[in-house]
């Protein structure tokens, strides 16, 4: 299935590898940081919400 | 029919793309994968350049998406000049990282390229060192968010760096034509047929850069949505200090 990718394999590869690891990289820290701020302002407007008086 | 600067509502702008989201991601996906098992696995050597045009997949589109990258967020940034729209100056700020990854995506995958075409890893061509200045402009723009305490103060000043680095932007696009010296060739794409790359590398090609296009947009939607929140955490908090 893998082409044949002659003398210029190492070259391709290499492109590809550090292209999708850095696109990889980029999705996964903004996946972990739109959670965890999500996570932080729900905190923090149920603290605000627990202090408020009804 | 719906104003455009309804979205300018961090609440509307979240509830719109929390239906819109998944559907752009989805498309970038499977824009992204099928055009580059399109172009790597079922795309033939050229004859000049061998497999190295393989590279095109992911050179083109990360290039495209660093210029173009830059240009949205200097909508953004007139926007919230003109208009004092939060969402516009944060849209700018989510864009940052994503175009500086494109420009690094394309930086890299140039100078491997350039090695066994050129005989070298770089060379300060016009293209090239104008891209690079792209690349530093977007850092500088994500620092001086990082270093300015005030958001509407961090938004002004990182609203004029970019309209400083637009010239960057539009010169790593024409530089070739501005100097026409240096190894980088011209466009690659062409409305002229006979000027532009063989259907059999342009149709993989089309695919992949809607795909870097889709996946752009649903990064900067869905850090867009993060720097809303991030912000509106800020501001209670601050109001939390205040007492």
């Amino acid at each position: 299935m893998m082409p044949d990718l002659g003398k210029y394999a190492g070259a391709v590869l290499s492109a590809y590898g550090a292209s999708l690891g850095l696109i990889v990289v980029l999705v996964a820290a903004s996946l972990w940081r739109a959670r965890r701020v999500k996570a932080q302002l729900a905190a923090v407007e149920a603290r605000r919400s627990e202090g408020t008086p009804q | 029919m719906a104003s455009i600067w309804e979205y300018a509502n961090p609440r509307k702008f979240i509830r719109t793309t929390d239906v819109v989201l998944p559907w752009v991601t989805a498309a970038a996906v499977l824009c992204l994968v099928g055009g580059l098992i399109w172009g790597f696995f079922f795309t033939p050597e050229d004859y000049r350049q061998g497999s190295t045009v393989k590279i095109i997949y992911l050179h083109v589109p990360s290039a495209l998406m660093a210029i173009n990258g830059w240009l949205m967020m200097l909508a953004a940034s007139l926007i919230w000049i003109v208009r004092r729209h939060h969402v516009s100056a944060l849209a700018a700020r989510a864009a940052a990282p994503v175009g500086a990854t494109m420009t690094l995506i394309a930086l890299i995958t140039g100078a491997i390229w350039g090695q066994p075409m050129w005989g070298t890893w770089w060379a300060w061509d016009p293209r090239l060192t104008s891209f690079l200045i792209l690349f530093l402009f977007y850092l500088g723009y994500m620092a001086l968010w990082a270093a300015i305490e005030n958001d509407d103060t961090a938004a002004d000043l990182t609203s004029v760096l970019c309209l400083v680095g637009s010239v960057f932007a539009l010169l790593s696009r024409y530089a070739v034509n501005f100097w026409n010296q240096g190894l980088h060739q011209g466009a690659t794409l062409s409305m002229d047929k006979q000027e532009n790359i063989a259907d059999i590398f342009w149709y993989p090609l089309l695919v992949c850069m809607a795909g870097f296009i889709l996946l752009f947009l649903a990064l900067v939607l869905l850090r867009t949505r993060t720097e809303i929140r991030a912000r509106r955490m800020r501001a209670l908090l601050a109001r939390e200090r205040l007492g």
